[in-house]
């Protein structure tokens, strides 16, 4: 008879640490354990060590001292006395302001090129084709100076808009002025103002803002909500109630009886002096930066939707026709659902890379988090190790999160394997 | 009844006609506009929208690039001469802002009696690169080594290169394409030494510091052949310490000591003389060298096995994508004197080279975790019914076809870094771009011209960057094993 019994495995020699692969794995990492650790101990032990002679400590309480500079464009109330926080703060506010502005643009952009260079227009497909080599084959940097130098080197003062006969003329049905320190746009007014939300701080939120966040919410659960009770009737019947009303109906009917309720209109700037007031003026620094930042962006989102267009097989819209439906189903049910798969894993980092790129503000002086917390404040107070470290959290936080966000995203559109 | 109708017909018809042109619309450029441009209303519009867009680009640009002036000491000696050839108030391009300034673009404020040893050190570049980029093409080899032979020798003379060293490069040159016709895969010994070398013609100084580098890892192989009999453990790990020992204790002492007895010095120049194109190119060439090797080392730790290897893996990459690259060159300029013990100082261009290739390195390695999961799992699989092990079954199967699934992002993830690399003015260095044309035109001659540099610098970059991606779709075509 065979011996079927299983062998004594045999007793543990030290050899075995490295040459059983039971053991092996297990030395490998606790010899990369001692040595990472010894590594961390080395770097904190000098850092310890520098700062001792340099007579620094590791504190970070100058953030709670006046910060003592201004900022330009702050979304939220700021002076010179405020503290260094609320510096950093205004700082990462208007990082995300560039940041959303750009993405947002960007994807546009982005899509309307991708698209048109898969144009059989041969002039649209040629110019597109241009535009995103152009783009992105020349650093970033480049085109946000070069965009920062049209507004101030071309673009006419404010005075040129003087008089009855000006050299300079405002665009958009005279509601936007390009000027070489500001781009001058309408604000919004209401002549039934319900107040603000006091969020402490000093930050407020207007009601009307609220009302409508909420009002659209709503509309938007409504607008499922009716998609729904369709396709329910569908599933029953056979035939789809036509919705599109009720949905178009409830996604914009209350938000109409909003603006009308609290009159709601576009105040246009005007030249009162020296300078555009009424409207809101925002600085060059911020339109260029978030100018290239969406033509940069957008020539490499151009690619991601070409590429993820044509990834799906010519087989799926023509066997969608084939069944029956009409080009818009076509787009909506078959190409678009698996197109997105491939298009929203590299979308995420383009976004990323949008919001990282944003801190190349300081190339033309918009006050971002690198321009407030890891610029003045840095300067003003000396502690590069805190401002820096701060400043990386932050931005690695903000990474994390719209990584996250978007792969929540990424995992309901993704094929669903079983 | 069919013979009545036979016989009622006047005319049979009993010869071919001569086949007619087909009708104008149906062929020739009429066809391809109205398949290409006009096939709709919605086409139309948009030929005629593109059309807007192309008059308004011409007819804005056009003037100011037909008035080019190429010859004049200043931007008001440039606008005098383009008021007096095309008259008042025409506009022109000064592109003589970029022949004036010729050198500071390419070399920065490197010595001028020193420029050949860059450009020795870029001609020597392409016999390292050549047997790593053209290795399966003997005629493309011939061009680009003939090519850097006689641009590099003709510019190196131009620039006043001493004999010894105009025929060290002849040499080394010839030599090259010599060898390249032999066997190509010789010439990868000069890659690898090429690094050391680069460095030393760049910044000067010792020939016995790189030397005494190199003689690192000869240590380390001669301790591996001589341990290697007692226990193949104890020679591996002699093979990575010894050279580590001697880099760190003995390597600057035996330089100085061997400079001391013979002298190979050759005059030194400091980092903050680099700038322009050279500095982008050197943080470039550097930052792509490495990043490569450390990008695959990188993915592989994520998909590994082990837990705490594949953590801090994870940790690295997400913390570096996680954080811009302006703040790592903070990093880089500011923090990292803090966490060197006491009294250290580094260059700065190394500094920043690090940074820039851990950044990059992070996006290779998710470029190549994305080659490597993409490959089938059989060939996973059949590596391990093979026997190999992990690192012949990598090496020998896993990496080739991961790394080239991968060319497209590896070499993207490259191009990016070398627009990067316009990055370093913000931590005082002089790159091309901002801190070159800054410095242009802080002079009274150049003040206020903008467009002209930033379109040449932009020109540059487009062809460097350009000719990047169509490499890696040559790359593509030829490494293609399929549907052949």
């Amino acid at each position: 008879m065979t011996d079927l019994s299983v062998p004594a495995s045999p007793p543990f020699r030290p050899s075995m640490l490295i040459y059983d692969r039971r053991y092996r794995s297990l030395t490998f990492q606790v010899i990369v354990f001692i040595l990472v650790m010894a590594l961390a101990w080395w770097l904190i032990n000098n850092t310890i060590q520098n700062l001792a002679a340099l007579g620094k400590d590791f504190d970070f309480g100058f953030l709670w001292s006046r910060a003592g500079y201004d900022i330009p464009q702050t979304p939220i109330p700021y002076s010179s006395d405020d503290t260094h926080l609320r510096a950093a703060l205004v700082g990462l506010l208007n990082t995300l302001i560039v940041s959303i502005l750009g993405c947002i643009a960007a994807t546009f952009v982005g899509v309307v090129a991708g698209v048109a260079r898969l144009s059989n227009n041969w002039l649209i497909a040629r110019l597109m084709t241009v535009y995103v080599e152009a783009f992105r084959n020349v650093p970033l940097l480049l085109w946000i100076l070069i965009v920062f130098a049209i507004f101030t080197e071309i673009m006419p003062a404010p005075n040129a808009f003087r008089g009855d006969n000006p050299s300079a003329s405002m665009i958009l049905f005279d509601n936007v002025a390009l000027t070489n320190r500001y781009t001058a746009i309408p604000t919004l007014g209401m002549t039934n103002d319900p107040g603000s939300l006091d969020l402490g701080a000093r930050i407020t939120i207007s009601w009307a803002t609220l009302a409508f966040v909420v009002v659209l919410a709503a509309g938007w659960i409504a607008r499922r909500m009716i998609a729904t009770w369709a396709q329910q009737v569908q599933d029953r019947t056979g035939s789809r109630p036509t919705t599109w009303w009720a949905s178009l109906a409830v996604m914009t009917v209350p938000s109409l009886l909003l603006i009308w309720y609290f009159g709601l209109h576009l105040i246009a700037p005007e030249l009162r002096g020296f300078n555009f007031t009424g409207g809101l003026n925002v600085q060059n620094g911020l339109v260029a930066l978030w100018l290239a930042l969406t033509l940069y962006t957008g020539a490499f989102i151009a690619e991601i939707v070409r590429a993820g267009i044509l990834a799906i097989s010519r087989g799926q819209s023509e066997a969608a026709f084939a069944l029956g439906l009409r080009p818009g189903r076509t787009m909506n049910l078959v190409i678009l659902p698996q197109a997105l798969r491939v298009i929203i894993p590299p979308l995420i980092s383009q976004y990323l890379n949008l919001t990282k790129n944003s801190s190349l503000a300081i190339a033309v002086g918009y006050m971002d988090l690198k321009g407030t917390l890891g610029g003045t404040t840095l300067n003003q107070t000396g502690r590069e190790l805190e401002s820096i470290v701060l400043m990386m959290g932050v931005y690695l936080v903000l990474s994390l999160t719209i990584s996250a966000g978007m792969n929540v995203f990424n995992a309901r559109v993704k094929l669903k394997e079983r | 009844m069919s013979d009545t109708h036979a016989q009622t017909v006047p005319f049979v018809r009993d010869t071919m006609l001569p086949p007619a042109t087909p009708p104008a619309a149906q062929s020739g450029a009429v066809l391809w506009l109205r398949t290409n441009l006009f096939s709709g209303p919605v086409n139309t519009v948009l030929t005629l929208l593109g059309l807007a867009i192309v008059w308004f680009l011409v007819s804005h640009f056009w003037d100011w690039f037909a008035h080019s002036v190429w010859n004049a000491g200043s931007l008001s000696e440039c606008r005098q001469i383009i008021a007096e050839t095309w008259g008042e108030g025409a506009r022109g391009a000064c592109w003589a802002v970029i022949r004036e300034r010729w050198n500071q673009y390419v070399y920065g404020f490197y010595p001028v009696e020193l420029y050949w040893r860059p450009t020795m050190a870029f001609g020597l570049l392409f016999v390292a690169l050549v047997p790593v980029l053209f290795s399966e093409s003997i005629r493309i080899r011939r061009i680009v080594l003939g090519l850097t032979i006689v641009l590099t020798l003709w510019l190196m003379a131009a620039l006043g290169a001493p004999a010894a060293w105009l025929a060290f490069a002849a040499v080394v040159l010839i030599g090259a394409l010599a060898i390249s016709e032999r066997n190509v895969a010789w010439l990868l010994v000069f890659s690898i030494l090429y690094p050391l070398m680069g460095v030393w013609f760049l910044w000067g100084g010792s020939a016995w510091g790189p030397v005494m580098v190199l003689v690192g890892p000869i240590l380390g192989w001669l301790a591996w052949r001589l341990l290697g009999r007692l226990s193949g453990l104890v020679a591996t790990v002699a093979a990575l310490i010894v050279p580590l020992v001697w880099w760190i204790g003995f390597a600057g002492g035996a330089a100085r000591d061997a400079e001391n007895l013979v002298s190979l010095a050759i005059p030194a120049v400091a980092s903050d003389r680099f700038g322009g194109f050279l500095l982008s190119i050197t943080i470039g060439i550097a930052g792509i060298a490495m990043s490569l090797p450390l990008g695959i080392v990188l993915a592989l730790a994520r998909r590994s096995d082990m837990f705490l290897v594949k953590s801090l893996a994870v940790i690295f990459i997400e913390f570096i994508r996680g954080v811009p690259l302006i703040a790592l060159l903070f990093v880089a300029s500011l923090l990292l004197n803090y966490f060197l013990p006491p009294g250290t100082t580094f260059d700065i261009i190394l500094r920043v080279i690090i940074m820039v290739t851990l950044f990059s390195a992070a996006y290779m390695a998710e470029v190549i975790r994305g080659g490597l999961a993409a490959l089938p799992k059989g060939q996973y699989e059949a590596a391990d019914s093979l026997g190999l092990d992990y690192w012949k079954a990598q090496r020998l199967i896993v990496l080739p076809q991961a790394l080239k699934i991968s060319i497209p992002g590896i070499v993207s993830t490259f191009i990016g870094m070398f627009k990067d690399t316009t990055l370093v003015t913000f931590v005082g260095l002089y790159d091309p771009l901002k801190s070159m044309s800054d410095a242009v035109r802080a002079s009274t001659s150049w003040k206020g011209i903008y467009w002209e540099p930033y379109i040449f610098v932009g020109f540059i970059f487009f062809l460097i960057c350009f000719g990047m991606s169509r490499y890696s779709m040559y790359l593509e075509r030829r490494l293609a094993r399929d549907h052949r």
